[in-house]
């Protein structure tokens, strides 16, 4: 049996589509894992449903104890019994996306078995077949949400009451909306855009190079040596989370405190700041896979709604009948209030139902994870208007 | 800086009809129950929040501050943080069947461009603005010779954001020089009751505290084909 995975075992929940899925960049995979959570309970006439789409190193368990880390779900401030996203009303469905490496179709899966292929095992069993790894085909954001679509058809659901999502998330919110615009009554975006900028690219261009730099990444094929990238992988998580806070969070929370000692040294941890990034990369790498991490950073890369709609955002959402909120956060620098107001224009361009809100915030890009009570009424309000419309 | 809201109860605060702003009531009623409409300058929402709950509208709005889009979304009203100088222009052609300007056509960057976006994005426009033809303002200026300060025009010259004061008669040779149709017209007092003097465009244009008006597009003629028209 072959072990790309070295973290500990951990049955996911999912569904298997045995006539897998056809990829933009035009490879076909052969069998499409899709693995998901749900929460509270589904209405007898299925209306009650929001799907929630997660951030680039996020995943399924948005509202329950992380069978990894041991720490509560990513957006536990946001959805729960009497959260914002209330599963008392709602029936949340969560997926791991496409790529990712908690239990979806992603690099550590076992590759397709290829007929006459002798390097994988003609027709072997998926346990000793070898991971896809870097060979894994480039995926998309639309291809994580076709694969979300399969999973919703699979759960008897014809129409989503709400998408919701942060950051990719919310790029993907954005991609439901405009390629099953039947199927999404409401759409909520969250500092995110509709599509990824030089800056953003250039910041996960640093990522992957510093897992390339690790020797232990041995050319994407680290299982074959019993290795994985720890501290390429961790570098690259350290740059990201810089990203996502904002300099008066930094400030804040850090300042220029020093972790011990007056005494300059060149190496020793010195600054609170640069401990804590280093324990935010370390972590990261007991939960998180590197060529999942490569996959999942390119297809934000990739994404660009307005140029898959021949170069007009507005003509991705024309017709539209979904009900949008559009929330962005004031001290954002990574997905910046302009990104949010270029969709929600782009939206009145196609004169589609649009709110459009910017949540003063110092946390930065991570705020949609936080305690916000702003953001919170926002979504809150949003939701309920948005229920009474739909009728439930 | 955060701003406070008051706590809203699950499933929104439903509006209650009675409360609802004297002028926005007029306005209210001139708007066709089920129609969409596009209030600019909607602040709160108070006015979409009766079209879409008691009206059974369509009704979207546009505010540019913050705190107060972040309570209308809250309520669970569809409004977004834009300027109208600058937002209009993003909509189609004739997306709505009304659209709002209530109290705020003197505050705008461009009132003229703002009307033309407005009739060009809505089959008819409701605006709504303070009247500076108003006896006491004239009185006001002639007798002290200081601009006026009324319970109206509140603010002083160098802190008012009202940048392009008009009165009832200068709007309407606006809509001459425009060639917009008037539908409809009030005068109306500060607090919104309609004021008698409905006859006489002259006698509004000195006792009512604000305008309104309801206008469309009189046909594809331009502004100066209009005038001309009706000069014949």
């Amino acid at each position: 049996m072959i072990v790309a995975d070295t973290r500990p075992a951990v049955v996911h929940q999912s569904v298997d589509f045995e006539d897998g899925l056809l990829l933009d960049c035009g490879v076909r995979l052969r069998t499409l894992t899709v693995a998901y959570r749900t929460y509270g309970r589904l209405n007898k006439d299925r209306s009650n449903a929001v799907l929630v789409c997660h951030a680039l190193t996020g995943d399924q368990y948005v509202a329950e104890t992380h069978p990894l880390t041991g720490k509560p779900g990513w957006w536990e401030a946001v959805v729960g019994p009497g959260r914002p996203l209330d599963t008392g009303r709602f029936f949340v469905i969560a997926a791991n996306v496409l790529g990712g490496c908690m239990g979806s179709t992603g690099p550590l899966s076992p590759r397709d078995e290829v007929p006459g292929d002798g390097t994988t095992g003609d027709r072997a069993e998926p346990a000793r077949r070898l991971p896809w790894g870097t060979d894994f085909p480039p995926v998309t954001i639309r291809d994580m949400v076709r694969a979300q679509k399969r999973l919703i058809e699979h759960l008897g659901i014809t129409r989503l009451f709400a998408v919701l999502g942060g950051s990719m998330g919310g790029m993907q919110v954005l991609e439901w909306a405009a390629l099953y615009p039947g199927s999404v009554f409401a759409a909520v975006p969250i500092a995110a855009a509709a599509y990824h900028s030089a800056q953003n690219i250039a910041f996960h261009e640093v990522g992957r190079q510093a897992i390339f730099a690790d020797p232990d990444w041995q050319g994407g094929r680290y299982w074959e040596h019993g290795t994985v990238p720890a501290r390429g992988l961790a570098v690259a998580r350290m740059a990201a989370h810089i990203t996502y806070l904002s300099e008066q969070a930094l400030t804040r929370k850090f300042g220029r405190r020093l972790r011990s000692g007056q005494s300059l040294t060149l190496f020793d941890d010195l600054f609170e700041v640069e401990s804590y990034l280093r324990h935010q990369g370390s972590t990261f790498v007991g939960r998180f896979d590197a060529n999942s991490y490569l996959s999942i950073t390119r297809a934000m890369d990739f994404f660009d709604l307005a140029a898959e709609y021949g170069g007009d955002l507005a003509d991705a959402f024309t017709g539209s009948r979904t009900r949008f909120c559009v929330i962005s956060f004031s001290s954002d620098w990574l997905f910046p209030t302009a990104q949010s107001r270029a969709v929600a224009r782009a939206l009145n361009r196609a004169a589609a139902n649009v709110s459009f809100v910017e949540v003063e915030s110092d946390k930065g890009h991570d705020a949609f994870l936080l305690d916000e009570p702003a953001f919170h009424r926002t979504l809150s309000g949003f939701l309920s208007g948005s229920a009474a419309a739909a009728g439930f | 800086m955060k701003a406070e809201f008051p706590a809203t109860p699950p499933g929104g605060i439903r509006y209650v009809a009675k409360n609802l702003r004297l002028d926005l009531r007029l306005i209210a009623g001139m708007i066709a129950s089920g129609s969409r409409v596009l209030d600019i300058g909607c602040g709160d929402g108070t006015l979409i929040a009766h079209l879409t709950r008691e009206r059974g509208c369509d009704a979207r709005g546009i505010e540019i501050d913050m705190s107060a889009v972040a309570e209308a979304v809250a309520r669970g009203l569809a409004v977004m943080h834009g300027d109208a100088d600058v937002d209009l222009a993003q909509y189609p052609d004739q997306a709505f069947d009304y659209v709002v300007l209530s109290r705020t056509l003197q505050a705008v960057a461009r009132p003229r461009e703002v009307l033309r976006q407005m009739l060009r994005i809505g089959a008819r426009a409701v605006v709504s603005f303070p009247n500076f033809g108003h006896w006491l303002v004239r009185w006001q200026l002639l007798s002290r010779g200081r601009m006026p300060v009324t319970p109206t025009w509140d603010r002083p010259w160098y802190e008012t954001p009202n940048t392009h004061p008009c009165t009832i008669r200068d709007f309407f040779a606006l809509c001459i020089a425009e060639g917009y149709t008037v539908e409809a017209w009030l005068a109306a007092d500060q607090a919104g009751s309609r004021a008698p003097w409905r006859r006489s465009r002259r006698f509004a244009n000195l006792f009512g505290e604000q305008g309104l008006f309801v206008l469309r597009r009189a046909s594809s003629l331009t502004g100066e084909e209009a005038v001309g028209t009706l000069a014949a």
